[in-house]
């Protein structure tokens, strides 16, 4: 029987050794590795002899590995989703970007509304609920705070929100399009600027595909400056989302706490680098930045309080019974609803999958890191919040032990070449990586011609698979709660509209 | 409830002393880039600074090179290229400007030197009638027109306690009928078009405009995009340019405190 190739996370392979299948069996392959436990990381669109080939990326449940396959349509095909509705968002784009119909897809509608006869951004065929006392609620594209442009419309019942609608692409920059010419100079700083909140990690999923393809051997150290950099990232925004929850609860001492400590945390981060996002310190190669004694011992000192004041003012929150409460039963995902529309990181894990790419599929060099993953229950607003907190704690350490271990390791901190400009790697080769970001998990996939250059990048932020869980807790819920759900999934609006 | 009283007491009071006292930034922080004129051999040296920047915010010149801070990202590209060290960069934050000349190094000036006698770019504070409105009491309606939410945190961090931008006067507030001023990050690319008009229709004037971060005042990384962010003189003159990418909270503090004489 056909199968999907499988590859290792970060690893590459020869373009033709990944299966082009024939429909059924793609659907058929598809089929099996969902249902032994496998997530849809990524699924895109490449033309190829004036046929679209369609590559899907799927990351395993039980080993450390990815899969990925393909098949080749036409101008249209019959749609996965009603079968796979992970993939909902993914074939309304390969039909913004292609035209190719994905057929029986019930709501095929703009994505970031790019296409070159794409009606104005907003200009949607919204879901409507019809009857006397329904009424509609529409929010954005500019919000009320200092936040990302999006649209959200509101079917309501009285408070009761009937259903939610999202509609992006306010965002939308033109990012993925220009890395399909050509990786240029400013390939990687756009991966730092892709979500700006997660700048390290697209940046290590960025320069992990580019030394796949070029065989580049990155060393422990640089790779574990790396992995403390993503775990200071983290840290810095779970703690801004804690406050920013309290803050929506009307309990203000802790929302005011942790705003002053993502600040620490993000200076860490600039320690390290001279900026508080991390921007310029992941390379191919390695890191621009090394984590000397001195500034281990340092960044240790500063560590070590922050997280203890970050702790002291979470606690709070817990034990104050009138915020637990309101966060109980609040935007609630059910497990299964949450594994078919393919939730990733705390999102998803709030919701009892078992998805943390750190520790089922980590990247070279870091398969001792000893992080054990966090998984809720009950899939409402407490426990969003409560994965972020135990994983506060999980990185600190993570961090801690880290710092003690760069000691002494001589290492250089870059290795391999630039190679020829324009050339991105070795020529017809297909490479995915996954960075577990603090939002979830990262897909980068990279693909090049004959010559080596890029044929097509696919970037997929967890954002992009995650919207719509949003869209799913507010559902039945009331629209009050829409700011407090909204806040405990926190996404990214540019990392979807790109 | 008592908790939370010993909680507060055990953080402490962690207002910056700003501007009584400098801020302390990161030994590596990147700031106003110095470019050493008698280093630099542009001509010989295959213009490996202006070849390296991710954003062409290099030129080079017969005699030196510019280098615009309004296209500037601060990676340090130029730097790590220059094979005679010429460029490097200094701790200095203070990078707001009044007008969009002013952002650009030339001769290891900001601007012409005639009109620039400082070295950081010129900022020239809102008149005496305007200063009069806004001084004590300025409110923001912060624009994300695509911003990758890192000048938006940035700008957002300003609120917290170590920047209390409040003590000032300064706000955010939610709705443009109440803003003095729209801050405005992103490149502003062509689906944030109508909303930022929008916007700027719904503010009462007068209004003052700021482009904060490297995308805001020039689209930076994602002008030549098919997105067409090309920033926010595209649409308006803004009256306060803030370079960075993002600018570091106390660079748009300083550069709304200068902008209202407030220091
Ligand atoms: S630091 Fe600024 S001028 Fe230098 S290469 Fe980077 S973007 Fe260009």
């Amino acid at each position: 029987m056909a199968q999907f190739i499988t590859l290792t996370n970060g690893g590459s392979c020869p373009a033709e050794a990944v299966p082009v299948l024939r429909y059924d069996d793609f659907a058929a392959c598809l089929k099996d590795e969902v249902h032994a436990g496998a997530g849809i990381c990524s699924f895109f669109g490449v033309p190829h002899a004036r046929q679209l080939r369609l590559y899907i990326v799927l990351v395993k449940k039980d080993e450390a590995t990815l899969a990925a396959g393909a098949m080749d349509v036409g101008q249209s095909y019959a749609a996965l989703t009603p079968e796979f509705p992970a993939l909902h968002l993914f074939e309304r784009e390969i039909y913004e970007q292609f035209s190719v119909l994905p057929q029986g897809h019930s709501r095929l509608k703009p994505v970031r509304f790019d296409g070159t006869d794409s009606p104005q951004v907003g200009d949607m065929d919204f879901f409507k609920a019809e009857g006397n006392d329904v009424h509609e609620v529409a929010v954005g594209p500019i919000h009320a705070g200092v936040i990302e442009c999006g649209h959200f419309r509101f079917q309501c019942l009285g408070e009761i929100v009937l259903h939610l609608e999202i509609s992006l692409g306010y965002h939308h920059r033109g990012l993925e399009a220009c890395f399909n010419q050509n990786p240029q100079k400013n390939a990687l700083p756009l991966m730092e600027t892709l979500a700006g909140d997660s700048s390290i990690a697209h940046a290590w999923a960025f320069s992990t595909l580019r030394e796949s393809l070029n065989h580049t051997a990155v060393t422990r150290r640089a790779q574990t400056i790396r992995a403390i950099a993503l775990e200071l990232e983290r840290l810095a925004n779970h703690t801004g989302d804690l406050g920013a929850l309290a803050g929506d609860m009307g309990y203000l001492p802790t929302a005011s706490f942790c705003g002053r400590l993502r600040g620490d945390f993000l200076n860490m981060t600039a320690m390290l680098c001279g900026n508080r996002f991390g921007r310029g310190l992941v390379a191919p190669g390695g890191v621009n930045f090394d984590l000397e004694e001195a500034l281990c011992l340092h960044l240790e000192k500063k560590l070590r309080p922050a997280a203890r004041d970050v702790y002291g003012a979470v606690d709070l929150l817990w034990e104050t019974p009138s915020v637990t409460s309101r966060m109980m039963e609040i935007g609630v995902v059910p497990e299964q609803a949450a594994r078919d529309l393919g939730l990733a990181g705390p999102a998803a894990r709030a919701s009892g999958l078992r998805r943390d790419v750190r520790i089922t599929h980590p990247l070279p060099g870091l398969q001792e890191s000893q992080l054990t993953m966090q998984v809720e229950k009950s899939g409402d607003v407490y426990a969003r919040a409560r994965i972020r907190l135990d994983e506060i704690h999980e990185s600190v350490s993570f961090i801690l032990r880290e710092l003690g271990g760069l000691h002494g390791q001589a290492e250089p901190l870059r290795a391999g070449s630039a190679g020829a400009p324009g050339v991105y790697g070795r020529p017809s080769t297909f490479g995915a990586a996954l960075v577990e970001g603090w939002r979830g998990e990262i897909c980068h996939t990279a693909l090049t011609d004959a010559a080596g250059r890029l044929q097509r990048y696919k970037i997929v932020d967890p954002s992009f698979r995650n919207w719509i869980g949003l869209a799913l807790a507010m559902r039945g819920g009331q629209i009050s709660d829409f700011p407090l759900c909204n806040k405990s999934f926190n996404l990214s609006y540019c990392g979807v509209d790109l | 409830m008592l908790h939370g009283l010993i909680e507060r007491l055990r953080q402490k009071k962690r207002t910056a002393a700003y501007p009584g006292k400098p801020p302390v930034l990161p030994e590596r922080f990147r700031g106003l880039p110095l470019i050493a004129e008698a280093a630099c051999q542009t001509g010989s040296c295959g213009k490996a600074c202006a070849s390296a920047c991710p954003t062409g915010a290099i030129q080079t010149h017969d005699n030196g090179l510019s280098l615009d801070l309004g296209l500037c990202i601060f990676c340090a590209a130029c730097a790590s290229a220059c094979p005679h060290a010429a460029i490097s960069f200094s701790r200095e934050y203070r990078l707001a400007g009044t007008s969009r000349e002013h952002l650009v190094i030339r001769a290891g000036r900001c601007g012409q030197a005639e009109d620039n006698p400082g070295d950081i770019p010129l900022l020239v504070p809102l008149d005496r009638k305007l200063r009069s409105m806004f001084s004590r009491s300025l409110k923001l309606r912060e624009i994300s027109a695509a911003g990758c939410n890192a000048c938006e945190a940035d700008c957002n961090a300003l609120g917290n306690i170590l920047f209390d931008v409040q003590r000032f006067g300064i706000d955010f507030v939610a709705s443009p009928r109440h803003a003095d001023a729209l801050l405005i990050t992103g490149p502003l690319p062509k689906n944030m078009r109508l909303a930022v008009q929008k916007c700027h229709a719904a503010a009462p004037n007068p209004k003052i405009i700021i482009a904060a971060g490297t995308c805001a005042i020039s689209g930076g990384l994602f002008r030549n995009l098919s997105g067409q962010g090309k920033g926010v003189p595209e649409l308006f003159k803004p009256d306060l340019y803030i370079p960075g990418c993002p600018p570091h909270p106390f660079t748009i503090l300083d550069g709304l405190l200068r902008l209202l004489g407030r220091i």
